[in-house]
């Protein structure tokens, strides 16, 4: 494994592990990790440190819904160009090209559950291309960004064994 | 009441009990004192035990264990360690290297047989050649030669009686790992005075620079040696009790008997999943290697960091760090940082004598509670200091 990855991958699963500790994990100086990291930021390959939040610990209540969308598409534009168009409102968690019997896989994030039927119809809907769209109201989160989200028991190992 | 046998009277009452029912009983400790994964066995694993009851395979399987898992082992043994092994007769699945140890040397000592330890070691090597009624001859082993065997050392404590050399590499407690060529030299030993192996490569998966080498892949050891292996580490497996021997027919058939007048056999629910394991299990393994290699580290600079000198460990998961400028013996070490700091280690001296001046502090711990775990360990050390 490059030290390029080994970093990476301590990265993706805490970002926020000190640039020391990092350095003694993968057995080089905190400089060249922070040199490392820097790199990894200009270049791209490290876009964002983000965090993940159980909003509903704090009695923020989000709407989430899975909307598939079917495209026509037409001469003058393919599926970017659509795709393009909905990735930019900020409502859009998340736009994916999918293969399948639909087209895009959209996550939207509202308020309430008016919030996100009306951007289905007034936004989405009436995007030229769009030919359908069928949309799914998450109920319960189970798993994001590969944590789990619910509270598991799991074993009990001791605190002493040979 | 008569007595107890006598031959259990001449195993030691673990003076170590008393130490670690201190560290169960107390509240909020990290504990570096755990000789198994902090993983969870890798959900398709855990998968396939349960599909197995739900298939409702719940009966006892071929003494010798399922075929399927036999075969297995040998096509992994072939591909990994390069030496071939029929599974029909050369391969004997059991509860654990545990079982495993137990029966190899039943099957080869005699009323006075000798076998050599080489120390610092597992806990259960000694009482199990007692439990054989052989004799166990211990090679210390130092910190400035790594923990590796010194040849000679071995040489100097080979007599008539010697049957049986058990080598366990990586090593528990010390993390130390021989090099092919100097496993080499060891079976030049074995061949010349006509013993017997018993490695112990449990731990053969988590060797962090190089290849591991499997003793019976050497030139001549096939026969000489009893492999013993299993699920338990590199799978994250301990609660399964999965493992295996491998070796010549004539002590793979001799153990089989001892086994399926007392074990019968290793759980069915067990051996479908060890079967999942050796199947689809090398990424989860690989995964579970690459975190051990990055808290080994971490373990082994915080350790230096703290003042207490440490032996780079090769393999296993384990730390063995000396800690004579702390001035205390081991248990005291391991006792004060328990009060103090909340902070569990294992005294070195539980090892063998040549263990005491080291405590065995395991990173088969989460990152987290590592970072906190060193941290106050530092803090232990400035306080005796000051």
């Amino acid at each position: 494994m490059t030290l390029e990855v080994d970093v990476l991958e301590v990265l993706e699963k805490d970002a926020r592990m000190p640039v020391d500790e990092i350095a003694k994990m993968v057995g080089v100086t905190a400089e060249e990790v922070e040199n490392l990291i820097r790199r990894l930021e200009e270049e791209g390959v490290i876009q964002k440190y983000k965090t993940i939040i159980d909003w509903e610990k704090v009695g923020r209540e989000y709407v989430y819904a899975l909307i598939e969308i079917s495209i026509n598409l037409t001469e003058d534009e393919g599926y970017d160009g659509v795709a393009k168009r909905i990735a930019e409102y900020p409502e859009v968690r998340s736009v994916r090209l999918v293969s399948g019997t639909y087209d895009l896989l959209v996550v939207v994030r509202e308020k309430t559950l008016k919030d996100v039927a009306y951007f289905v119809a007034d936004k989405i809907a009436t995007i030229r291309g769009v030919r359908q769209t069928v949309t799914h109201f998450s109920l319960k989160m189970y798993k994001e960004e590969g944590e789990i989200l619910y509270q598991r028991d799991e074993g009990g190992r001791l605190a002493v064994s040979l | 009441m008569k007595p107890i046998s006598k031959r259990m009277e001449a195993i030691p009452a673990s003076g170590i009990r008393k130490f670690f029912d201190l560290i169960l009983s107390t509240p909020d400790v990290i504990s570096l004192g755990v000789g198994e994964p902090d993983f969870v066995t890798p959900w398709h694993i855990r998968e396939a035990g349960i599909s197995a009851l739900e298939h409702g395979h719940t009966s006892y399987t071929s003494n010798w264990g399922l075929i399927e898992l036999r075969e297995l082992i040998s096509a992994s043994l072939r591909c990994d360690c390069g030496v071939d092994y029929d599974p029909h007769g050369q391969i004997l699945v059991t509860s654990g290297v545990s079982e495993a140890l137990d029966i190899a040397l039943r099957v080869l000592v005699d009323p006075g047989d000798e076998v050599i330890v080489i120390e610092p070691s597992y806990v259960s090597y000694k009482p199990c050649v007692r439990f054989a009624e052989g004799v166990s001859v211990v090679v210390p082993t130092k910190s400035s030669n790594e923990f590796k065997p010194v040849v000679d050392d071995i040489r100097k404590r080979i007599t008539d009686k010697t049957k049986v050399l058990i080598l366990s590499y990586p090593n528990n407690p010390t993390g130390a790992v021989l090099t092919r060529k100097e496993l080499e030299e060891i079976a030049d030993l074995v061949n010349e005075y006509d013993l017997y192996v018993i490695s112990d490569e449990i731990y053969s998966k988590l060797t962090y620079n190089g290849e591991h080498t499997c003793f019976s892949s050497l030139n001549g050891m096939k026969e000489r040696t009893i492999l013993l292996n299993g699920f338990s580490k590199a799978y994250a497996m301990t609660g399964w009790r999965i493992g295996y021997a491998a070796g010549s027919r004539e002590v793979i058939e001799a153990m089989m008997k001892v086994h399926q007048y007392t074990m019968l056999c290793a759980p069915i629910q067990s051996q479908l999943a060890a079967c999942e394991a050796l199947r689809n299990g090398d990424k989860s393994c690989r995964e579970m290697v690459e975190e051990y290699n990055r808290r080994r580290r971490l373990m082994v600079a915080g350790l230096e960091e703290a003042g207490l000198e440490c032996f780079n460990p090769r393999g296993a998961f384990y730390a063995f760090p000396s800690i004579k400028s702390s001035g205390l013996s081991s248990t005291e070490f391991a006792e004060r940082l328990l009060e103090e700091k909340k902070v569990a280690v294992v005294p070195g001296n539980v090892f063998g004598a040549c263990g005491e001046g080291f405590v065995r502090c395991s990173y088969a711990v989460s990152i987290k509670d590592l970072v906190e775990a060193l941290e106050r360990i530092k803090e232990f050390m400035e306080e005796l200091d000051g």
